[in-house]
């Protein structure tokens, strides 16, 4: 199995996202890296460029197009792989979501070098932009909606074929993070199609802000996820197999990936703690929600360094830690992958603080919070997703990965290590002292706590200038393996269970039952909260245009 | 579902840390009253100048060093500085005239939204002297970075 490649046909429609998706990261990138040197005064941007311009580029190329793009070719791909090739609905469906998604990219790209929407990747009203952002964004969501649907089938047909049979769990992984997608996504949907569109249109005068903020966040929480299961599938299915281990367990792994879906949704009002219009007691019962992901990320910390441990021993370690020492560090589909779950130690903890009542009061919305999550999904994330394009790109392209390449991916991890430690540390201590996100240069007057903080943003232009080398080395690495590494098979590494494993329950595919709580979840959340700001609405609000 | 021994320990380890951290959170939400700013009342959002106490904004003496501070944000200003005595507590009543603002006094606990056809309020006691900087910390506009207030406390 391990030396075939999966289809050419299913390897092209992987490959035709992810090269969507570095592009993406290397026009980001550049704008991450002129950020961080107008704030912290070094430049001023030529050419009537905006800083805000600048931000909503880099919010919306690096979240939302790099990891969408990225994970939708990575699904695809792991599918082919552990059900057998796409067949002729799925497939189509693959390249019909991938057309759709790239004209909403293109439109959206346009309207914000234009300038006519500067309003950040969270396109808060009544701030308006174009229509056609909102057009643009709303087809990037309906066009990943029909690449989920592909997958759905190809799911489907297997277990047709296959009745009664537990599904690989790389495609029951995929399909529960498209899942979890779709059902989040219908929130943003809402408030794009209702409301922007046909108030940025003109056809009607004002909009409900609070209720277009909520609709937001009951999407903007689970997008974090969307961001995460996928690298939790690197890490619960690819790396026992690069280490020569074995999965420590198939069940915990699906029951974790079940309650990600059901516990990372209807907590979206965490991000609105702060906000009128919202009572305390739905804050309250939303934040309590918001903490029961710790389970599953408990769950999914003890599988992995299990994994770790058994194939430690089982190559001949001794120890409470002689493990360390046999793990594959200079094996780049490992090191990057593994960089990537260390930093998510420290920037899980500091997301229980940004969730917790009081605490975010004193974090929301200063730079702390950019810190945290360059930590999340700029590093976490981002070096797994880099790690599994080490294999994966020449998979697909037929090539491998040689010995010098390797030994650069390593150097890009440490390089990335090395800078975002800088710039995200410079963030989290300079949020704490007050500085606030999504701002220009400033010292407001030379106000001496604001003159404090340049030293920092100095840092951080220091972390980020590191971070944008390292984007350089990656995007060699990625066109090297696309086009002029050797011919050759690279393996796609999926791990198996471990022997001593116990049997999957079948109550775990049971996908009308976890819909089902997921939905009643949802519902308990949400309903009495939204029925009360539609009641007791103020007057809408215009639109403003202040860019 | 059988589970090792040791992810048991672990996930009940979890367990009881989780009710620790929910129980601290709630005992001091709800018993010792900290919650976050969560004002209910609305306003209509183009009629703020004419609506009170928003057609008088300003600082309002309501009590033994207690002011009420009323405060418009829109792009991109909060209007005129305010000065209290040291020790002075202020109920600070903000909304909007146009888009969503931030309103934070780098240095205290005051943060908050400002959205528009909201009112949100949050109270503060200036133990110290000096002056202090209110900024708008949620982008608004271009002008976003020049949002500022003053409060001078002596
Ligand atoms: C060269 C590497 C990078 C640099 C130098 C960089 C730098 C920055 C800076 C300076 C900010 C904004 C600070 C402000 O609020 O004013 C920012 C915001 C942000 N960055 Fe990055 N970043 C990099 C890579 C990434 C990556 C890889 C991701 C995601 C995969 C990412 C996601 C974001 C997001 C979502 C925001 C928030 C935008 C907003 O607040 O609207 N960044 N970044
Ligand atoms: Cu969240
Ligand atoms: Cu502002």
């Amino acid at each position: 199995m391990e030396t075939t490649l999966i289809n050419r046909k299913d390897a092209k429609l992987s490959l035709a996202h992810i090269y969507v998706g570095f592009i993406a990261v290397l026009l980001g990138g550049i704008a991450g890296l002129l950020q961080t040197f107008v704030r912290s005064g070094a430049i001023t941007l030529p050419a009537g460029i905006g800083y805000y311009q600048l931000l909503t580029a880099h919010g919306v190329l690096l979240a939302l197009v790099f990891t969408t793009y990225f994970i939708i070719g990575f699904l695809y791909s792991g599918i082919s792989k552990t059900t057998g090739t796409l067949a002729e609905g799925p497939r189509k469906l693959g390249w019909a979501g991938y057309y759709v998604m790239t004209t909403g990219t293109v439109i959206t790209t346009i309207m914000i070098l234009t300038n006519d929407a500067s309003v950040l990747y969270t396109f808060y009203a009544p701030l308006q932009a174009s229509p056609w952002f909102y057009i643009g964004l709303a087809l990037v969501v309906i066009g990943s909606w029909i690449s989920g649907a592909g997958m759905f089938r190809q799911y489907r047909n297997w277990k047709k074929a296959n009745p009664g049979q537990l599904s690989p769990l790389f495609s029951f992984m995929a399909v529960m993070t498209m899942l979890l997608w779709l059902i989040a996504t219908l929130g943003v949907a809402a408030t794009v199609v209702l409301q922007l569109i046909p108030w940025s249109f003109g056809w009607v005068d004002t909009i409900n802000v609070l209720l277009s903020r909520t609709l937001f966040w009951y999407f903007g929480h689970p997008l974090v996820y969307f961001w995460l299961l996928p690298a939790y599938i690197c890490w619960y299915v690819i790396i026992p197999k690069i280490i020569g281990g074995k999965i420590f367990s198939d069940s915990l792994a699906r029951l974790s990936f079940v309650l990600f879906l059901l516990f990372s949704i209807p907590v979206g009002f965490h991000h609105q703690l702060l906000e009128s219009g919202v009572s305390h007691t739905w804050k309250f019962i939303q934040v309590t929600l918001t903490f029961m992901v710790i389970v599953p990320s408990l769950m999914t910390a003890f599988s992995l360094f299990a994994t770790f441990e058994l194939s430690g021993r089982q190559k001949g370690a001794r120890g409470l830690f002689g493990w360390v020492k046999k793990l594959p560090w200079k094996d780049a589909r490992f090191f990057a992958p593994f960089m990537g779950m260390l930093i998510f130690i420290p920037a899980g903890a500091g997301g229980i603080i940004n969730a917790s009542n009081q605490l975010n009061q004193v974090i929301h919305n200063t730079l702390w919070v950019t810190g945290h999550f360059h930590l999340t999904v700029a590093t976490s994330v981002a070096l797994t997703f880099f790690g599994i394009a080490y294999w994966l790109i020449p998979h697909l392209t037929g090539r491998t990965l040689t010995k010098k390449i390797n030994l650069l991916a390593n150097i890009q991890t440490i390089i990335w290590v090395v800078g975002m430690a800088m710039m995200s540390g410079a963030m989290h201590t300079v949020g704490l002292l007050g500085a606030p996100r999504r701002t220009a240069y400033t010292t407001y007057g030379d106000y001496p706590d604001a003159l404090g903080w340049i030293p920092y943003e100095v840092a951080m232009a220091v972390g980020g200038s590191f971070l944008f080398i390292g984007i350089l080395v990656l995007i060699y690495i990625v066109v090297h393996l696309s086009f002029f590494a050797p011919k050759g098979v690279e393996a796609y590494p999926i791990g198996e269970v471990a022997d001593q494993a116990e049997r999957t329950p079948a109550i775990l595919e049971n996908w009308k039952l976890w819909i089902g709580v997921c939905v009643a979840l949802i519902l308990f959340a949400y309903t009495i909260p939204i029925m009360e700001i539609i009641e007791n609405a103020p007057p809408g609000s215009p639109g403003f245009r202040l860019w | 579902m059988h589970m090792h021994k040791y992810e048991k320990i672990w996930l009940i380890f979890g367990g009881i840390t989780l009710i620790v951290f929910l129980s601290v959170i709630g005992v001091s939400a709800f018993a010792m009253g900290h919650h976050p700013p969560s004002d209910m009342t609305t306003i209509d959002p183009e009629k703020v100048k004419e609506t009170a106490p928003f057609d008088d904004p300003g600082l309002k003496k309501i009590g033994d060093n207690e002011y009420e501070a009323v405060m418009v944000a829109q792009a991109f200003m909060f209007g005129e500085p305010l000065e209290v005595p040291k020790g002075a507590t202020v109920h600070f009543k903000v909304t909007s005239a146009d888009v969503v603002h931030g309103f934070s006094i780098p240095g205290t606990n005051v943060n908050m939204m400002i959205t528009p056809g909201h009112i949100n309020t949050i109270t503060h006691t200036f133990d110290e002297a000096g002056e202090f900087l209110i900024i708008c910390n949620e982008y608004c506009g271009v002008g976003h970075q020049a949002m500022s207030g003053r409060i001078e406390v002596n």
